[in-house]
Parts: C-alpha cells; sequence; structure tokens
C-alpha cells in the first residue's frame, strides 16, 4: 500500500482497513417470500400480506424472480454461483420484525467470491475482492415520530429481498470507500437489479473499520451500521479512523462494537458492545427446502447480461481511442454511456468524449434537469460535432453555437446559418485581413521580425478578432507565420 | 327418524344422506345436539352452531342439485390449530386471545370444499405441545373412557379434543396434526382411528406452527374407510406451502378391501423395550396373527437408531418451536400485556400468555440453538434424525408396512404424569421416529386392557403410500372388530 495512505499520529503512520456490507434492495415487483407489491412510497401498511405480518400458520414461498436477480448480480460481480444454498433463520426479537426472525442466509449463501474493480482518478484500477453475496428479508419500518408515546410500526418493506454484499477488508482509505460504493452502484444499475437509490433507502452500508501500524495483523474492528449515503460513509470513516488512533495512541483498545454515525455532529456513537451483541441462534428454514439451482439456468442469465462498466471501458480505451479517466467518467452510468456511443457514433471518439464530459455536462447540471428532458439530444450534439470535423465552424465558436442551441432549442446547423458564424477558410480572405492587421501593427511587425516571437499570439488573436471569430484557426497560423517571415 | 350420531360412520352417513334417510341439517342439528350434551368432556374450545348449519343447509342444497362432493354434509370438528376464517383460533393458547384469522387453512379449505360442515372448533394441548391435553389454557379436554372407578382420564394428545369428539360420537371425523404423534397417540387411548399422512402430503399453510420439520395434518376418524376418505379431501399439493409435496393423491378408498396376502409386514425389534406393558405385547403378537391369518408374511426387522429418536425429537421439535412461536409478541394480534418499555411488554405478553409446557420447550429451543451448543444439540440431533430416516429406509427394501404399538399405555388419569415432563414424553416413544423421518403412520384401535380401556396398534408405511398403509389398516380393523363404546356417562 502507499505511504500516501497512511494516516500520521502523533506517535506515528496508521492504516485504515475497510471493509463494506452493503444492503441493496432487490429490483423485483412482488417481495422475497409473498406476492405483496415493493414499489416506494406507499400508504403505511398498504403493502403487506399475511405472509409478510406473520400471521398464525402462514409460509414463505421464494419469489423466482429474486434469486434469479441475485444470480445476475453475482454475474456481474464475477462472482461464483453457488447451484446450492440455504435459507436460515436469523433469530431476535424487534418490534418491525414480524416473525421474530429474519429470512437469510447464513453459512450457505448463493453466490461466494467474487471482485469489483476500483476506477482510480489516475486511471488505473484496484481491485477490491467480494467475499459473498446473500439474499435476505429486509424488516419493517419503526416510526417513533408518529405519537409522543407510542411508536407506530410500517410493515410495507418488511420481507422485501435484500442482497447482502460482503467486501473484503481490502480497501485503505475513505476514497476508496467512496469509490467502491460508487462502483457497485453503477454495477447494479447497468445489470438492473437495484437501482441504488440510497435517499430511498435501497442501498445502505455497514461499513468495517480497524486501524493498524503498516505491516501489521488486523486491528480490532468497529462496524459502523446503516449509513446511507456516499459522502456519510467517507465521513463516518474518517471520524472512525481518527477515533480509534487517538484511543491506541493514549494506549488504550478498541473494543470490537457496532456504533452509528450521527449525521447532524459528523461523529460515530457506540450503539451495542460485543457482549450486548445478539445470539442469532441461526438454523436452516424449515418451511423453505434448499435452493437448488440448475447450471443451465444460470448460463442463459450469464448469457443475458448486459456490456457491464468495465468492458465498456476497455472498449472505450481500445477501440475509440478514449483515456482510462474519460472513458470511466462516461462508463460510470449506463445512461450516459448510452448518450455517449449514440453521439460517437461514425464520428471521433475523443473529439466526442470531449464535448460530452465537459460542455454537455456541464450546460446539463447547469439545467438542473435530466438527460431525457435536456433540449440537446445525441443527434442534436453530433450536428454540432459534425460542423466542427468539417471545419464549418471551429472548436471555439462552437461552444458559443453550443449555448445557443441550449437557450433555443435549435439545431447547430441553423443557428450557424442564421448567425453567419461560418468559418472563413478560404485563404484569399484571411490574407486580406491579415494584411490588414499587419498594415496597422507596423512596428510590431518589425518587433517581431527581429526576433520578438512571442508577439505571434498577438497576431493570431487580432486576426480572429477582425475576422469576427469566424477565421480558420490553422488557417490563420499557417498564413500569419508566412507573411510574418517576409 | 331421530339420528344418533355416535351410531354413524362418515360411509355410513354419506349412505344415509345419499338415500335420502335424513339430510345434513337433520344430522347436524343431531350432532350440534350431542356436542352440546358433550361439554363436560371439554372437547370443544368454540363451538359454531349457526355456522354448521348454515353450511348443513348450503350442503342440502348442492346435493339436490347433483353437486355432491366426496364428504357433502358431513359434520366434522376441527382442531384449534387450523385457521378458520372469522372463527376463532386459539392453539389452545391465552397469546391468541381473541384471534380471528382472516384466512381459512388449505386443509380445512379442502374439507368445506368437499361439502363438509364445521361443527367448532377442538380442544387441544397448548400449541400441540403436549401428549394429555393438559397444557390447554382451555383446560384438560375429558377421555369419553373413564376408569372403572369412574376416575377421569386424558384423552392423550395433542389432539386430545379431536380424539374425545370422535370417540364421544358427535363428531363423525376430526382434523387433527401429528408433530410427534399428536393423532395417533390420542387415537390410541380414545379407541379411534387416526392417521398422520406423509410430511407434504396435507399443506401446512393455515395451520398454525409448532416444529414445521415435523407437523403434518391427518383424519380422525371412527373407521379406516372413514380416515381414507377425509384424507382424500384434505390432502394435495399447495403452492402456497414450499414442503408440500406435489404427487397425484391417489383414490384411498377403492383397494381398503384388497387384503393383505403376499404383502410382507416387518416388525422392528427394537420397539420391544424393557419394562413394556404384557398387554400391549400379547396385542402386537395378536396383530402380527391377524396379518399372518389374512396372508401377509411377517418379518423381523432392525431399524437401530430407534432408541435416539426422543432425544432427538425433543431437540429439534423445541428449536423450530422456539423460532415459530417467537411471532407471538403482543405487537401486531392476540394478547398484549403492556410495558414500560418494547422489552417489557414481550416479557410480560409471553410471561402471561404461553403456559409452562410451551415455556419450556421454548426455553430448551433457545437454548440447543445458541451459541457453542448448536453443534452439540441441533446439528447432532439432525444426524441422528437421518440416521432414523435410512433405518426405514433400509427396512422399507424388506417390507411393505410396519407394526409396532402406538403408545406405551392406555389412558391415564388427569394429573398423573403433569409434574414429570419426561415420562409425559415417553409416550411418544413408538412414534416420534415416524415423524423425524416424514413417513405416513396410523393407529387402530385393536384391543381392550384389562383396564377397561382401549389399546392402539400402529402400521407405518413407505412415504406416499398411503394406500397401501389403509389396506393393511382395514386388514388389521376386520379381524380386530372393535366394537367397544364408552359409555355416555357425560349426558348423565
Amino acid at each position: 500500500m502507499a505511504e500516501k495512505d497512511y494516516i500520521q499520529g502523533a506517535t506515528g503512520p496508521w492504516e485504515i482497513v475497510i471493509g463494506m456490507e452493503v444492503h441493496a434492495q432487490v429490483l423485483s415487483k412482488s417481495k422475497l417470500f409473498s406476492g405483496a407489491s415493493t414499489v416506494f412510497g406507499a400508504e403505511p401498511n398498504h403493502q403487506v400480506s399475511l405472509v409478510d405480518a406473520a400471521m398464525p400458520g402462514m409460509l414463505p414461498v421464494i419469489n423466482k424472480y429474486c434469486i434469479e436477480q441475485a444470480v445476475r448480480t453475482g454475474l456481474g460481480l464475477k462472482a461464483q454461483i453457488n447451484l446450492h444454498s440455504v435459507f436460515d433463520r436469523k433469530n431476535y426479537f424487534y418490534a418491525d420484525l414480524p416473525q421474530g426472525y429474519q429470512i437469510s442466509q447464513y453459512k450457505q449463501p448463493i453466490v461466494g467470491e467474487g471482485k469489483l474493480l476500483l476506477d482510480m482518478p489516475d486511471g488505473t484500477t484496484r481491485e477490491i475482492g467480494i467475499t459473498r453475496l446473500h439474499l435476505e428479508q429486509d424488516a419493517g419500518k419503526s416510526l417513533h415520530d408518529q405519537s409522543p408515546r407510542e411508536t407506530f410500526v410500517d410493515l410495507n418493506r418488511s420481507g422485501v429481498a435484500l442482497m447482502e454484499i460482503v467486501s473484503e477488508p481490502d480497501m485503505r482509505n475513505s476514497e476508496e470507500a467512496g469509490l467502491y460504493l460508487k462502483k457497485l452502484r453503477t454495477i447494479l444499475r447497468y445489470l438492473g437489479t437495484c437501482d441504488g437509490n440510497m435517499d430511498e433507502g435501497s442501498m445502505r452500508a455497514d461499513v468495517n473499520v480497524s486501524v493498524r501500524r503498516p505491516g501489521e495483523g488486523l486491528g480490532t474492528r468497529c462496524e459502523i451500521k446503516n449509513v446511507n449515503s456516499v459522502r456519510f460513509v467517507q465521513q463516518a470513516i474518517e471520524y472512525e479512523a481518527r477515533r480509534q488512533i487517538e484511543i491506541l495512541e493514549e494506549g488504550g483498545q478498541i473494543d470490537q462494537e457496532t456504533r452509528l454515525f450521527d449525521t447532524g455532529k459528523g461523529v460515530t456513537r457506540s450503539m451495542r458492545s460485543k457482549e450486548e451483541a445478539h445470539d442469532y441462534r441461526y438454523f436452516p428454514d424449515p418451511d423453505l427446502l434448499p435452493l437448488e439451482l440448475d447450471g443451465e439456468w444460470v448460463n442463459q442469465i450469464a448469457r443475458g447480461l448486459p456490456e457491464l462498466p468495465d468492458e465498456k471501458k476497455a472498449r472505450f480505451i481500445e477501440k475509440l481511442g478514449l483515456s482510462p479517466y474519460d472513458a470511466s467518467v462516461l462508463v460510470a452510468e449506463k445512461e450516459s454511456a448510452d448518450f455517449y456511443e449514440k453521439v460517437a457514433k461514425g464520428r471521433d471518439g475523443k473529439l466526442c468524449a470531449n464535448w460530452v464530459i465537459t460542455e454537455y455536462f456541464g450546460l446539463l447540471n447547469k439545467s438542473g434537469q435530466s438527460m431525457d428532458d435536456f433540449v440537446i439530444t445525441a443527434e442534436k450534439l453530433g450536428g454540432l460535432i459534425d460542423l466542427i470535423s468539417d471545419n464549418t465552424i471551429s472548436n471555439r465558436l462552437a461552444k458559443d453555437v453550443f449555448a445557443l442551441m441550449v437557450e433555443t432549442g435549435k439545431d447547430a446547423a441553423t443557428i450557424v446559418e442564421e448567425k453567419g458564424m461560418k468559418q472563413v477558410t478560404d485563404t484569399g480572405a484571411i490574407e486580406a485581413v491579415i494584411d490588414a492587421v499587419m498594415a496597422a501593427n507596423a512596428d510590431k511587425v518589425a518587433e517581431y521580425r527581429s526576433g520578438k516571437d512571442k508577439l505571434f499570439g498577438f497576431f493570431v488573436g487580432q486576426t480572429m478578432k477582425a475576422s469576427g471569430g469566424k477565421a480558420n484557426p490553422n488557417a490563420v497560423n499557417e498564413l500569419l507565420k508566412k507573411k510574418l517571415a517576409g | 327418524m331421530a339420528i344418533d350420531p355416535s351410531t354413524l360412520t362418515i360411509a355410513g352417513a354419506l349412505e344415509g344422506l345419499a338415500k335420502k334417510d335424513f339430510t345434513s341439517v337433520e344430522l347436524t342439528q343431531a350432532s350440534i345436539e350431542a356436542m352440546q350434551a358433550a361439554r363436560p368432556l371439554n372437547a370443544m374450545i368454540t363451538e359454531t352452531p349457526e355456522k354448521a348449519l348454515e353450511m348443513a343447509k348450503a350442503s342440502d342444497a348442492r346435493r339436490a342439485a347433483g353437486k355432491a362432493g366426496l364428504l357433502e354434509g358431513i359434520p366434522l370438528a376441527i382442531k384449534d390449530l387450523f385457521c378458520t376464517e372469522g372463527v376463532l383460533t386459539t392453539a389452545a393458547s391465552h397469546i391468541l386471545d381473541g384471534f380471528k384469522p382472516a384466512y381459512e387453512s388449505t386443509a380445512t379449505a379442502n374439507l368445506w370444499q368437499a361439502g363438509a360442515v364445521m361443527l367448532g372448533k377442538l380442544n387441544l394441548d397448548e400449541f400441540a405441545m403436549g401428549s394429555s391435553n393438559e397444557t390447554s389454557y382451555y383446560g384438560p379436554a375429558i377421555n369419553p373412557w373413564r376408569a372403572q372407578d369412574g376416575t377421569r382420564l386424558v384423552p392423550g394428545g395433542s389432539s386430545g379434543g379431536s380424539a374425545a369428539a370422535v370417540a364421544a360420537g358427535f363428531a363423525l371425523g376430526a382434523t387433527g396434526t401429528d408433530t410427534g404423534g399428536s393423532i395417533r397417540q390420542p387415537a390410541s387411548l380414545c379407541g379411534i382411528t387416526g392417521i398422520k399422512p406423509t410430511y407434504g402430503r396435507v399443506s401446512r399453510w393455515g395451520i398454525v406452527a409448532f416444529a414445521s420439520s415435523l407437523d403434518q395434518a391427518g383424519p380422525m376418524t371412527r373407521s379406516v374407510r372413514d380416515s381414507a376418505l377425509m384424507l382424500q379431501a384434505m390432502a394435495g399439493f399447495d403452492p402456497k406451502d414450499s414442503t408440500s409435496v406435489d404427487t397425484p393423491v391417489p383414490d384411498y378408498a377403492a383397494n381398503l378391501e384388497a387384503g393383505v396376502k403376499g404383502l410382507r409386514i416387518g416388525i422392528p425389534r427394537e420397539y420391544r423395550m424393557d419394562g413394556m406393558n404384557p398387554e400391549i405385547l400379547a396385542l402386537w403378537e395378536q396383530g402380527k396373527a391377524w396379518l399372518k391369518d389374512a396372508g401377509a408374511e411377517i418379518v423381523d426387522i432392525h431399524l437401530p437408531h430407534t432408541h435416539y429418536a426422543l432425544s432427538a425429537y425433543y431437540i429439534v421439535a423445541p428449536a423450530e418451536a422456539s423460532s415459530n412461536l417467537a411471532r407471538y409478541d403482543g405487537v401486531r394480534y392476540g394478547l398484549r400485556v403492556p410495558g414500560k418499555d418494547l422489552i417489557e411488554m414481550y416479557e410480560n405478553t409471553r410471561g402471561e400468555g404461553f403456559g409452562r409446557e410451551v415455556q419450556r420447550r421454548i426455553m430448551i429451543g433457545t437454548y440447543v440453538l445458541s451459541a457453542g451448543y448448536y453443534d452439540a444439540y441441533y446439528t447432532k440431533a439432525q444426524r441422528v434424525r437421518t440416521l432414523i430416516k435410512k433405518d426405514f429406509e433400509q427396512a422399507f427394501q424388506r417390507v411393505d408396512a410396519i407394526l409396532t404399538p402406538t403408545a406405551p399405555n392406555t389412558a391415564f388419569p388427569l394429573g398423573a404424569k403433569t409434574d414429570d415432563p419426561i415420562t409425559m414424553y415417553l409416550n411418544d416413544v413408538f412414534t416420534v421416529p415416524v415423524n423425524l423421518a416424514g413417513l405416513p403412520g396410523m393407529s387402530l384401535p385393536a384391543g381392550m386392557g384389562a383396564d377397561g380401556l382401549p389399546w392402539g396398534l400402529q402400521l407405518i408405511g413407505r412415504p406416499f403410500d398411503e394406500a397401501t398403509l389403509l389396506r393393511v389398516g382395514r386388514t388389521v380393523e376386520k379381524a380386530a372388530n372393535f366394537t367397544a363404546k364408552p359409555t355416555a356417562w357425560w349426558r348423565a
């Protein structure tokens, strides 16, 4: 690990070790073991079946589509798919856990070891190990703010399918943790197995943090539960690492415990210690038979997988000549990658990438609109880039045209036509402008010719200005050089 | 005509109904009167006479329209472990106070679909945990058979109310459930016939769970034919129960009279235990002789792991129960005893809501699943279970059915075993292995003891071969010609 990742404490450097358990809500119409709907935002307790409410005598029946989604996710994480897996009961009491146990997978999860590549800002990648992925039921929601004396329970979420995706303790700083979450979200969204909306709670992270002296074994970890944004995950890690280092440097020791992140104060605080930890009394759920998957069915799902971000990125680099950084920016959201591909079809890949990343995203963000609603379609942007490529307008002028396109909704060719912005490539016309500029600045011409090369830029500027920005910059450069040389 | 339901079988009543000797309303009315007269037996938790008459009326209409089902017009009583739509369902527990399900269990729905009529809900051991019906929150059901000195006896359990109702004669048949012997042992103690089908044969959906991997519902009746008819209606694949098996339900009554010629009947030597009552040993011998006389071949077999069955059962069943009963927490339905916070509310509700035997099993189950003990108890018990299953698999390569005693004793006085759970648990020593192996088993009344009380014999069959089991049972039934009936002392 690079030394830059170490945290300098009062007594020397420390290394942070981070592992993550991400709970991702499976995109499915109905719950993991019941037919009730999973749509977010319904009236409380309006999406609750008899099974979800744990009425006496009710039995779980596996939703095959949720299994398919878990397998798809496993394949997307290049992980081993276990054809035999088992659902267990995790027993504990809570008001929003109607059965008194959560159906989960303990010793035999549906997905085994896999990996995930982080796209580092310098264009390199870093591999993070995936330990496992298992399916489990979500609990309901306790509402403590509806009445001064009572807690209300909303069971809409009770029984919704979650994938718990567990990473190896392979991350070494909060930035990597953030990249891990983002990349995981990207993959889930590409696969269509989770919407990744952390603000709606459909993706939540439990973060395991420990610190150690470089080169030493793993320290005692604390688990920070249920952090619901990338920013909070990073803040929580920063705080927690500092807290642990302080304790250790003062000669104390870390208690293995579960902590909560207070988003208001930016601190973590103890939720329960190891001694208070539940004994979940896991055992195989006798209401469900072990899950046996057909290998051919898994292969069929594998064949139907979409191109994933890593593959797309590699293709953008190899086939379209993009830099690794540009490629990873474009593939981060499938929508952006698709948009880019539409723009780049039959055009210069690199030029298109620059335009999409810098100009298009710039104005899109400024507009606050979604890609779907934004006035600039891939066709319109492509039309603009065509005008650059065939030298109708200069790259610089194109930015003005683009701004006008956003403003008026008109396409590039129309604007260029209407505003007479066509680039002048006629050398005769440009020569005439240059001649006028040289005549008006005879003293500068003399200075240039006596060795003051730096004045070249001045002449380019004057010429462009005199042409109203329409002169072809390359032609201007060439002609100026020739004429100034005398 | 005056109808005495205690003299009728289901098959006989179906004939009477078909011949228009009486209507379902008349039969049901007579059954309701008999049920009310039998209240001293405390066999019912909830009587539903209005509902019964309504259903009987509808049944008569269907019959008149030529749409008679398999059990058209037959009044039955339902163990109060089956959820019945709109009708109080208690599992004989305080904790389900006031619980009226909005749904009907698949097994009972199948019975109503076949035209049967519901008389009400039967007493049982709380959450089916017990072998004497004495753990019921609603008080014990009483065996229609009394000791010769008039001492009141237990009907067995957990389906004690079911056995009492059928033996007393007010219900032509009753549903039971059997986790470790809860159909067969009370059938034996009350002198009736009961069958625990193969695990997966009858849907568990809508039946309050005790131990999910062992629970199975079945019929309790006055004859083998009646059991065949009722099972026919109850059985079948149910997509709502993942452990239900999708295999066709044969016509169980079709081959009942085919006899046992050429069949091989196994006698497991391990079921002959130290200190066994000589009466049951003699009756067991008698059973062998009956089958042999009827043309069956008697084969000695080994079930070497029998000895460990009861111990394994009392780990697996409480383990599952401890988890299954976690949902009774006072939050959503049934009893809630308030507390200063959530934990205290749980403690108060579950402390008051569950009786002592249920609490004992929850504690045992919680213990055997806890960290550090799981492998020593639960894992080991599951291994034993596998071995017991293998024992039977090997035996069934050589035989078509197995004959054993049902229970080690006849009915015993109330309170006789309540202070000693181990003695109580030993009542299930012959029945428990069948549940652990998931096999079908039935108990038939086979003879009377010197105490004037019925003894039962148990038959065990291959998985999903209830048809052969019933056929062998019919042969034993004919030979035993058990006609004794309790005197209706409760009417006095």
